[in-house]
């Protein structure tokens, strides 16, 4: 019985948190924040030198082969960086075509998925507003997609959609198929920015076991978003805690305050006992199918509620400061918002959780 | 990650399982009185190395090597047989882990035996009414006068004082020394003229606490664990395992199933309230709380069988805080489910710690306040994160 990392994956995390400290600090960070371009190809490239694009991708066809929960463990850190970038995306589609495409469609895209040549999106929200709401999802017709999708993350930057059908399955869409029409949105994330995808007859390929590939993804959607919530969250306690020993009111440092030394043990304890929960449910994915969907859907609901009030309260912790763009607070805060909402909000995967227990 | 326990483990669970059809007694047994029962089918957990593991067989215990795997599995499956098992009194859930890691030899072959056979039986005496998060501070004292330590003062909030032969408690014994080096564990029996008890009765109604007042009352002076004046880091070893007792999240799963159960029949405005899309919210919120209690326990659990407890000594240190909030939440639904059934006050009875009938509910959730004070309050617990957790300042503090 071991319920926690092992050398490889503390090592995995521990990588990508000092490449996300050495390559993209906070000044840096405001500067992509600022510019409101998110998608930095030089972060990308050092990303691919450490080889996670490949990460979900199997080592036949280039990638590291790994599963649900490894791509969790990155996305904390993401979220503890706040990195700019479709990472987390591009793995989710990758995890897609991996586990829905046949042979010949696995060869063909995911080496390129792998070294991080081009990069991938998914497109799994149609215009219902809801993750399970079929009926508003694109229809593929032969090969001829039709539809829009929305909330598409990094809809400019990706060469390569992995699109949720009306039918329930997957197919794929190329950037340049002809009738795509990408209209950027303009997100509350700009660490992540958002786009609608309007197909109209649009050449697209049909994964071969999609619907079962729709459940996989969708519920490692829910561990990565629950663990970039959780990233984002403790970074937001590290740093109200730094700013509450430094900041003198009263003659003294804020956090010699009891209400405000409570305040931060409420926070941390909130979102450091998660940890559990967003690791299970990402196990769960790899290796305990029965529990994934709502387990999955717990650890959403839960972390991303979380992390949000964290935000909230951190934001109040640093005064009239919080309050300002300048500070930094609100990058981890809307990063946090958009982690609740992208995919369903809480209600909603409180909602399948009830269903899915039994209740 | 790997969440499988392993074939050694998985026989030892099913042997476990094969001895747990021994309980409930059967027979000529099963018409002994309940508590006679108990003891018992302890003593057979103890010959089978299931109960007591880690207590040498000198003392009365099983004798097996230490094992958090094993422990669990056992928690599991008495938990799962409702059998007696390891007792939570305080006895041996308590005092005896203190005595063996600091007891005399003479105070071990003594106190432990029949404790731990449930023939001794112990309450604590800690708390004061001037003293309760700044326990420290306590005013009841011990004089050595000849051969005896002479007691005076009042204890609070001392369970089973009434049924107790003995009880363990802090006393002041050096009034010159600084608040934390004057104080003595002292080992105290309860059937004696000096001594004087009352019930406490709580906000529930029931009375399972109790005051006990000292009036020149005697213990003989070997009756001392530690060295004068080492009371309070004495004490520090106790408290640890009462912190274990009252963070145990396989009480948390159960009580959540409880809940589940309750809602299952409960009606919400005449409507099943199961098919109340608030109540079914609710329910799935306070599982996001009960799965983190869980996965929370699973990950110190496994720490600890590998001896990493030092990675996990934060949720360590945030379990008895979040869990006892955990508890309230999830009383404070099923409250919620009785409606007006509600308003109607009730006697404790014991049979409430199982049952799900209005009175059970209203008492268990009025006793779910409990929690979060007994064994260092929500509120020193928080302090003790924010300072030792998060490395924030410590409180500017007076001058004692």
């Amino acid at each position: 019985m071991h319920f926690g990392l092992s050398e490889e994956q503390a090592l995995l995390q521990e990588t990508l948190r000092g490449f996300i400290e050495a390559e993209c600090p906070p000044t840096r960070l405001r500067e992509i924040f600022d510019e409101g371009a998110a998608h930095d190809s030089a972060l990308w490239k050092g990303l691919a030198e450490i080889g996670l694009p490949g990460l979900c991708v199997p080592e036949s066809e280039g990638g590291a082969g790994l599963g649900a929960l490894e791509l969790a463990l990155c996305c904390e850190e993401l979220g503890a960086g706040a990195l700019p970038g479709p990472l987390l995306f591009h793995g989710l589609a990758t995890l897609a075509l991996r586990e829905g495409g046949a042979a010949a469609q696995r060869e063909r895209w995911l080496p390129a998925l792998a070294s991080g040549e081009r990069v991938a999106s998914i497109a799994l929200e149609g215009v219902g507003g809801s993750i399970d709401d079929a009926a508003g999802r694109p229809a593929l017709d032969a090969a001829a997609l039709t539809g829009v999708a929305r909330h598409v993350p990094f809809a400019e930057v990706a060469d390569l959609f992995v699109v949720a059908l009306m039918d329930g399955g997957l197919a794929v869409v190329e950037r340049d198929a002809q009738g795509l029409v990408v209209e950027a949105e303009s997100g509350i994330d700009r660490t992540r920015p958002l786009g609608t995808l309007h197909f109209d007859a649009t050449p697209a390929e049909r994964l071969e076991t999609g619907a079962e590939a729709f459940d996989v993804v969708r519920d490692a959607a829910l561990c990565a978003l629950a663990a970039d919530a959780f990233g984002a969250a403790w970074a937001l306690v590290r740093m109200t805690v730094e700013y509450a020993k430094t900041r003198q009111q009263f003659g003294r440092p804020i956090a010699e305050f009891q209400s405000v030394k409570h305040q931060l043990a409420d926070m941390a304890t909130a979102i450091e006992l998660s940890r559990g929960l967003y690791w299970y449910a990402a196990y769960a994915c790899d290796h305990i199918k029965a529990e994934a969907s709502q387990q999955a859907a717990l650890a959403k609901a839960h972390i991303g509620d979380q992390a949000v009030e964290i935000a909230r309260q951190a934001v109040e912790l640093h005064g009239g400061l919080g309050f300002t763009w300048e500070c930094d607070v609100q990058i981890w805060f809307k990063r946090a918002l958009f982690d609740r909402a992208f995919l369903g909000t809480p209600d909603e995967h409180r909602d399948r959780a009830a269903a899915l227990g039994g209740y | 990650m790997d969440l499988r326990y392993g074939p050694e483990y998985e026989v030892f669970r099913r042997e476990l399982r094969e001895f747990l059809t021994g309980w409930p007694l059967s027979g000529d047994e099963a018409a002994l009185p309940q508590a006679e029962q108990e003891r018992i089918f302890r003593g057979r957990g103890i010959d089978a190395g299931y109960v007591y593991r880690e207590t040498p067989e000198a003392y009365g215990g099983s004798g097996q090597p230490s094992d958090p795997l094993r422990d669990r599995i056992l928690q599991e499956e008495y938990g799962r047989a409702g059998a007696p098992g390891n007792s939570l009194f305080q006895g041996p859930a308590m005092l005896v882990p203190t005595l063996l890691e600091l007891g005399s030899e003479q105070q071990k072959q003594r106190f432990i035996p029949p404790t731990l056979r449930g023939e001794m039986s112990w309450c604590q005496g800690y708390s004061e009414p001037g003293s309760g998060s700044d326990l420290a501070s306590l005013q009841a004292s011990a004089r050595l006068e000849g051969d005896d330590w002479v007691l005076n003062g009042q204890k609070v909030w001392t369970s089973n004082a009434d049924s107790a032969d003995w009880m363990f408690g802090l006393f002041r014994s050096e009034p010159e020394a600084s608040k934390h080096a004057g104080i003595s564990y002292l080992l105290i029996p309860m059937k004696q003229e000096g001594i004087r008890v009352r019930p406490l009765r709580q906000l529930s109604g029931a009375a399972e606490f109790f005051e006990v007042f000292f009036d020149d009352a005697r213990t003989p002076a070997e009756n001392i664990v530690g060295q004068r004046g080492e009371g309070w880091q004495v004490s520090r070893s106790t408290l640890k395992h009462e912190r274990n007792l009252i963070g145990n999240p396989r009480m948390i799963s159960d009580q959540f199933d409880r809940l589940l159960a309750l809602a299952r029949e409960a009606q919400v405005g005449g409507r099943p309230a199961l098919s109340d899309a608030g109540v079914r919210r609710r329910l799935a919120e306070i599982e996001g709380f009960v799965r983190a209690c869980e996965t929370s326990n699973l990950r110190i659990l496994s720490a600890s069988i590998r001896g990493e407890e030092m990675q996990v000594m934060l949720p360590m240190m945030m379990t008895k805080l979040y869990s006892t909030d955990v508890t309230q939440m999830i009383w404070k639904l099923a409250y919620d489910l009785l409606g007006t059934a509600g308003l109607t006050d009730c006697e404790w009875a014991p049979n409430y710690a199982r049952d799900s009938t209005p009175p059970a509910v209203v008492q268990n959730y009025l006793f779910s306040l409990g929690p979060a004070i007994a064994g260092g309050a929500s509120n020193i617990q928080r302090n003790i994160i924010g300072e030792r957790g998060l490395g924030l300042p410590r409180d500017p503090r007076p001058p004692s």
